[in-house]
């Protein structure tokens, strides 16, 4: 069943590139379609981090430490694409790979600070206690998404706003005609299913670890 | 919270005899204070370029020594178990916390009035604004040190756990570390400080949700 979702990911997301091919920007813009998603998706896995991580303490279950694990390590990569394909347009668009500013600064913590989250968790060896203790950084470290997504709103920033306005009057660029705006939506579905697919692969496997070392303790 | 002044208080004392955190938190702050003068002696000369290094060399002292001063807070608790006595009292959990952010933050405090006067005297610059700088100041060392003890309490447990409270703390501070940053260097080179009331605003807004978070899940933390 997953299988089927990811490979409809893939098919939804081939003819995605051909569709954008024709608009009037600069061809490298085509790389907002992944980007975008990327972006919102690694925002999702944070998300999802964070409630699992309170439902872990709320309720003890050893189920929500291995979604937030899951949730988190698909986020980091998914963080580290951000960063990637942002890179790349920029060194097309800017001519640097990467400029200090708010949003990519922003950016590159967010990233940091789960990789700090995995690295506690490799760190603690006591199952129960890495459990708790990387919940409650899961649910510190949320705190950070807001600022990296409200950043190009709060300050004056470099990196381009594609909706809604910022408090500076630089008014977001929008995405002429339809047609662009459905291979986006189309493209965001295609990263949410891979993001909920590669979670659920994750965690699978990581329950059929616990279950092995469960049996193996035997 | 009047149980968690006690215990800062108890902090406070053993500190006050033994000094052995202070100490190397001063010494260090300066250090990296002599060493920067060192490295940019050459802009020493004029007073606007050593306003535009100013924050971040000040800022540095006091991470660096708030780092320092973090990983030793809750080690001390743990040799002995003292930690479970602690636990086992009739207070909050909470109290502990706030105890160990009251006591950081005074020492923090300490380190910065000490090294403020001697960067002026080494870097040859006149401060301005000073009680504004002050509240900067106040407001950005307040919200590194409730995200520290957090960290620090988390980290106690971990392998290694003196090397990874660096790692997790100083991404995980950046929301209060960048606009008391930026406010400090916009202070210094003399913009106004209704100009700046944006960073101020995001200053105060995280040291209360830090705040707020950290004493809600500090339980979590010392609980086994």
């Amino acid at each position: 069943m997953m299988l089927v979702v990811a490979l409809g990911a893939i098919f939804f997301y081939l003819p995605v590139m051909k569709d954008s091919a024709g608009n009037v920007l600069d061809p490298s813009f085509n790389i907002f379609y992944f980007h975008m998603p990327i972006a919102i998706v690694a925002y999702l896995a944070f998300f999802v981090v964070f409630v699992s991580s309170i439902l872990y303490l709320r309720e003890n279950d050893s189920k929500w430490d291995m979604v937030s694990l899951s949730a988190a390590e698909v986020g980091v990569i998914f963080a580290f694409l951000v960063l990637a394909t942002g890179s790349i347009w920029a060194k097309d668009i800017w001519g640097w790979y990467w400029v200090w500013e708010p949003r990519l600064t922003t950016s590159l913590v967010l990233f940091l600070v789960y990789v700090g989250y995995l690295m506690l968790r490799t760190a603690l060896d006591d199952p129960l206690k890495r459990a708790r203790l990387s919940a409650v950084f899961g649910i510190v470290a949320f705190v950070s998404v807001p600022l990296s997504f409200l950043s190009i709103r709060i300050w004056r920033s470099a990196h381009p706003l594609m909706f809604g306005g910022s408090l500076y009057g630089q008014d977001g660029g929008g995405l002429e005609g339809s047609s662009l705006l459905l291979v986006l939506l189309l493209n965001m579905l295609a990263f949410v299913m891979l993001f909920i697919s590669l979670t659920s692969f994750k965690f699978q496997n990581e329950k059929l670890g616990r279950e092995l070392e469960m049996a193996k303790g035997r | 919270m009047l149980k968690g002044l006690n215990i800062a208080f108890k902090d406070l004392k053993i500190e006050s005899r033994a000094r052995e955190i202070f100490i190397s938190m001063v010494v260090f702050s300066l250090l990296v204070l002599i060493i920067f003068s060192i490295a940019f002696s050459n802009l020493l000369s004029s007073a606007s370029k050593t306003a535009t290094v100013a924050s971040g060399v000040l800022w540095i002292c006091f991470i660096f020594a708030g780092t320092l001063g973090l990983n030793r807070t809750f080690a001390t608790e743990v040799q002995n178990g003292c930690m479970d006595a602690l636990k086992m009292c009739p207070i909050p959990r909470n109290s502990i916390y706030l105890s160990k952010v009251i006591f950081v933050f005074l020492l923090m405090l300490l380190v910065e009035i000490i090294t403020i006067p001697m960067f002026s005297v080494l870097f040859n610059y006149q401060f301005t604004a000073i009680i504004w700088v002050g509240i900067v100041i106040l407001l950005g060392s307040f919200g590194f040190v409730v995200v520290g003890c957090l960290i620090s309490a988390l980290v106690i447990r971990a392998r290694a756990g003196e090397m990874l409270l660096p790692v997790l703390l100083l991404p995980l501070s950046l929301p209060v570390i960048i606009p008391a940053v930026s406010a400090t260097s916009g202070l210094l080179r003399g913009e106004d400080i209704f100009s700046l009331m944006s960073y101020i605003r995001l200053l105060v807004v995280y040291d209360f949700v830090f705040f707020a978070v950290s004493m809600l899940v500090f339980e979590y933390v010392v609980e086994d």
